[in-house]
């Protein structure tokens, strides 16, 4: 186990160094002179040349990117140019929004997935198969924008019942974070489904059958643990799509966090948020990833020693 | 010459083996694909879109573009039948003149992953050693940024507008082929035809056309189908938050954008560019599961 650790995390670095370069390379490749757009439509070219002296522009590229990278390990991610406050300063505030509301929304759709793919694989052909599949496929479909604006109208604005927007209790995580596991919902139960499904094909569970355990212990005590280990890879993937679906989700519910941050950041130009936030966003999938891995190695003995 | 002998040979040996039991790969995918019913309708439903996409602009009742004061957000009528919106416009004449827009920006962003991914997935399987390597590094860098972020990335460098979502969406769908090609690729490189084609001295060129590629294509088709629902979505939402299509474009995202504000009192601005949205990357998504179920040979009844 620690063998597969080590080369696990040794296997991530070369990623976070083309992510590092890919993001510092971010602001190079915006049309135009990033020193301009620091100083503002107005300034004059004196003016220019100072912010380029400052944000250290006039260096060679090789130089610019290793300040980059050492500012990173301090902490440092440049100054927003819309609030000039540090860019740390305006992600730490948005961090824990979005953690939450990505938490809760995993928790329920995990949950909700998996009871549906496990009852839509044991009643296969059956109406409960067909409703569950039919449900995970509209899921997908539905536009979460437009599921959280009609949740809005009828739960919040119709019935009262949740707050229409921002943080206030625990009653405004509900809806937005209903809307943003829809998608992940879906996805967990078809497949759980089809992976619980080509379980029960093997020999093992017939095995089980044949023994005379009961079908309620073949499917969930044999069946789903074997079955969870592809669905664990597939639910840790899933977490790119709750990140980048929450970009949309905050905007919708005015959510104080990282994903309605990106948002007004790419309306306002306000590129060392939008570096920064990409760069965030990345760690934080890498991150989960890593351990979705590690996670699987435990439920997988067979890939330890691979 | 001796090529051409052989396939007269080979027709000639499929004709007779089609008056007999066996079926050609189509019928029998036709036959598949006729018993998944929803996907069947789907395929209807995805042929009718379409054709309202090229003709949908020239049957609409209603000017697109033109305000109608006296008339302003009005509920779905007779004359109306989805309402008007906050500047009086016929959202029904919106919406079938949208399909153009939804239907064109999912296709031509996913054909352009598409091309991209499955030329980069042939290289990579094909060649391996270090191209594979850098080709990988690169997918799993674009892979490190989470679904639509990648894209909001994108246009956040290249400016809000629907040809830069398109391009967006295509980027973002490049290293999802790349991957589902590489492996088709290497597994059908490690097949027995591929090897005797390579013994008997043909050009990588040649075994990639004639062989590799083909073997590839019904895992592409299945992502292609599959591809266009999630980037209608991802496109609209991009719309709807302002970096897409610009109002007064019928484009679906961007009506529903502008509806937000009069949710409370005329709902149905936004009701019915969400539901067209809707059933439209439905019956997508039905359609690739159909294909996938009638392509995929590991799935079989």
């Amino acid at each position: 186990m620690f063998h597969f650790l080590i080369k696990r995390l040794l296997e991530i670095i070369p990623i976070l160094f083309l992510v590092s370069i890919f993001i510092f390379l971010f602001v190079h490749m915006i049309p135009g002179d990033p020193a301009r757009l620091v100083a503002g439509a107005d300034a004059t070219i004196e003016d220019v040349e100072t912010v380029k002296k400052e944000l250290g522009l006039d260096k060679p590229i090789l130089e610019q990117y290793v300040s980059y990278i050492t500012n990173l390990f301090q902490g440092d991610l440049g100054t927003s140019l819309k609030t000039k406050r540090p860019v740390i300063e305006e992600i730490s505030d948005r961090f824990m929004p979005t953690f939450w509301l990505t938490f809760w929304s995993m928790v329920w759709a995990v949950a909700v997935g998996l009871l549906i793919g496990v009852i839509s694989a044991t009643k296969r052909n059956k109406w409960q198969d067909y409703l569950g599949m039919f449900g995970a496929v509209s899921g997908l479909s539905l536009p979460s924008f437009w599921l959280g604006l009609m949740l809005i109208q009828l739960f919040a604005v119709t019935l009262g019942w949740f707050p229409t927007g921002g943080i206030e209790s625990w009653k405004s995580y509900i809806l937005p974070a209903f809307t943003l596991g829809t998608g992940v919902a879906a996805v967990v139960a078809r497949f759980t489904r089809s992976s619980l499904m080509d379980v029960l094909k093997e020999d093992y569970i017939r095995t089980g059958r044949s023994k005379g355990l009961s079908e309620h212990k073949v499917t969930w005590g044999h069946g789903l643990r074997n079955a969870m280990i592809p669905v664990v890879t597939m639910t840790g993937l899933q977490f790119g799509f709750l990140l980048g679906g929450s970009v949309v989700i905050e905007t919708v519910f005015s959510w104080p966090g990282l994903g309605k941050l990106l948002i007004d950041s790419v309306a306002y130009r306000d590129y060392p948020v939008i570096q920064a936030e990409m760069l965030i966003f990345a760690l934080e999938f890498i991150l989960i990833n890593l351990i979705v891995d590690l996670l699987y190695g435990v439920l997988n003995p067979q890939i330890r020693y691979e | 010459m001796v090529e051409l002998k052989l396939s007269k040979k080979e027709e000639y040996l499929q004709r007779t083996l089609d008056k007999s039991t066996a079926r050609t790969p189509v019928s029998e995918f036709w036959r598949k694909f006729k018993k998944q019913k929803l996907a069947f309708i789907s395929f209807f439903f995805v042929i009718f879109l379409i054709l309202l996409a090229l003709i949908g602009p020239f049957i609409v009742p209603y000017d697109i573009a033109e305000p109608d004061y006296e008339n302003v957000l009005s509920g779905p009528s007779t004359t109306h039948w989805a309402g008007t919106d906050p500047y009086g416009r016929d959202i029904f004449s919106r919406i079938v003149a949208g399909t153009q827009i939804s239907l064109y920006v999912g296709l031509t962003s996913v054909l352009l992953g598409a091309i991209g991914g499955t030329f980069l997935g042939i290289i990579a399987g094909y060649y391996g050693k270090w191209i594979d390597r850098i080709i990988m590094r690169i997918c799993d860098v674009l892979f490190a940024f989470p679904g639509i972020l990648l894209a909001i990335g994108i246009i956040a460098i290249l400016g809000p507008g629907l040809g830069n979502v398109i391009i967006a969406v295509a980027i973002f769908s490049v290293p999802v082929f790349a991957r589902i090609v590489r492996s088709s690729t290497l597994s059908v490189k490690s097949t027995l035809y591929v090897e005797a084609t390579k013994s008997i001295g043909a050009k990588p060129r040649r075994i990639i056309w004639k062989h590799i590629f083909p073997g590839t294509l019904s895992s592409v088709i299945v992502y292609f189908t599959m591809r266009i629902g999630s980037a209608i979505l991802t496109a609209a939402s991009l719309s709807f938050l302002g970096l897409g299509a610009q109002p007064p474009s019928p484009e679906w995202g961007a009506m529903l954008s502008g509806g937000r504000d009069y949710l409370n009192i005329a709902p149905h601005v936004t009701i019915f560019p969400g539901l067209a949205i809707f059933v439209t990357v439905l019956a997508f998504n039905l359609l690739g599961d159909g294909l996938r179920d009638a392509l995929d040979p590991k799935i079989k009844d």
